[in-house]
């Protein structure tokens, strides 16, 4: 249902294989207008590489900055951006919709 | 995720097996499920059951069992489109095609035609189409387009398409074509409101001319016709003209 131009999880692996640390990061729900659908993934390394996305590039930022803790603690985070939270116009969802994204360390 | 459970999941899609990915959101406690068995953390099984449906769905969702919210994410495998006819504009749908997240398969017994200099990117088929299309069996995650214009080859294809659950049935040819290849295909028993699942003259209207505008107009028309929009949907007497 979420077909990529590019598949995520391949260059996921292929970061591990060269010895990167990497997070995940999941669109589980959506609410209201939102540019990605559930399933959407976003593959981060600690070195600052990104493959795929969660929003329309929105909250990329923030869940980047997430994914790093999470990297450190390997922890997963589960992080809801939307209009009624502050944190949304802050990192800016202007599309004015909700989604939850959950962030795993790939360990 | 752990390593061993993203190896498995890798080797799943690698195999075009469906497999969902569940994940507990509270602590992420992760499993697989296929159709078959489960791997990983363990999960209720109203939970497997759930991912098992989502995986027929097709959809990701979140489900709630006993208090706990459940990630429920299907990995099947990619669309599929299956050409037949190794003409120009197989070629523009052999380009855009992937993009849209389909596999595609060309089907040509014309070698002239179907060389892998003029596509390089997709799976050439060069039996006849009545036995390439039993051998690649289209499912309801199948779209299936003829475009030869010759009956020989596209009738075939079409009569075997008609029998699958494909999603999208289209067929090259204008409105006169459209309804002698009908008036064939009736021939071979086909009843009308089989024949109403042939999209034809196929595409979007879009006033498409070049032969990649044209493969613009099918995938235009097969991503509609999957989403389910208004714009597609025809009522039963235009369906039946």
């Amino acid at each position: 249902m979420t077909e990529e131009t590019e598949d995520v999880l391949a260059i996921a692996g292929r970061w591990v294989a060269e010895g990167e640390t990497v997070a995940l990061a999941t669109v589980v729900e959506t609410w209201g207008s939102s540019p990605r659908p559930p399933g959407s993934r976003l593959a981060i390394t600690a070195s600052g590489r990104l493959a795929g996305s969660v929003s329309g590039g929105c909250i990329e930022g923030a869940v980047a900055e997430a994914a790093r803790a999470v990297m450190a603690s390997g922890r997963p985070q589960l992080l809801t951006f939307g209009v009624t939270n502050e944190r949304a116009w802050e990192v800016g969802l202007a599309c004015g919709g909700t989604v939850t994204v959950f962030v795993e360390k790939l360990a | 995720m752990r390593r061993a459970l993203f190896d498995s999941l890798q080797a799943a899609r690698a195999a075009k097996r469906p497999v969902a990915v569940v994940t507990r959101l509270t602590d992420g406690a992760q499993a697989l499920i296929d159709e078959a068995g489960a791997e990983g953390d363990a999960v209720p099984e109203a939970v497997v059951a759930a991912a098992r449906q989502a995986l027929r769905d097709d959809a990701a969702r979140v489900v709630e069992h006993a208090g706990e919210r459940w990630f429920l994410h299907p990995h099947n495998p990619p669309l599929r489109l299956i050409i037949v006819g190794a003409v120009h504009i197989a070629q523009g749908l052999a380009a855009m095609a992937p993009l849209l997240g389909f596999a595609v398969t060309v089907i040509d017994p014309r070698r002239f035609f179907a060389t892998s200099e003029r596509f390089p990117t997709v799976t050439l088929d060069d039996r006849w189409p009545d036995e390439a299309m039993a051998a690649l069996a289209p499912d309801r995650r199948s779209a299936v387009v003829t475009l030869t214009h010759d009956p020989k080859l596209d009738d075939p294809a079409l009569d075997a398409a008609l029998r699958t659950e494909a999603f999208y049935i289209g067929a090259l040819g204008s409105r006169r074509t459209h309804a002698a290849r009908l008036a064939r295909l009736a021939a071979l028993g086909h009843a009308p409101e089989t024949l109403a699942r042939i999209r034809g003259p196929v595409g979007l209207a879009i006033e498409a001319v070049t032969a990649p505008e044209i493969a613009l107009a099918i995938l235009a028309e097969i991503v509609a016709v999957r989403r389910g929009a208004a714009l597609v949907a025809r009522a039963p007497a235009e369906a039946a003209a």
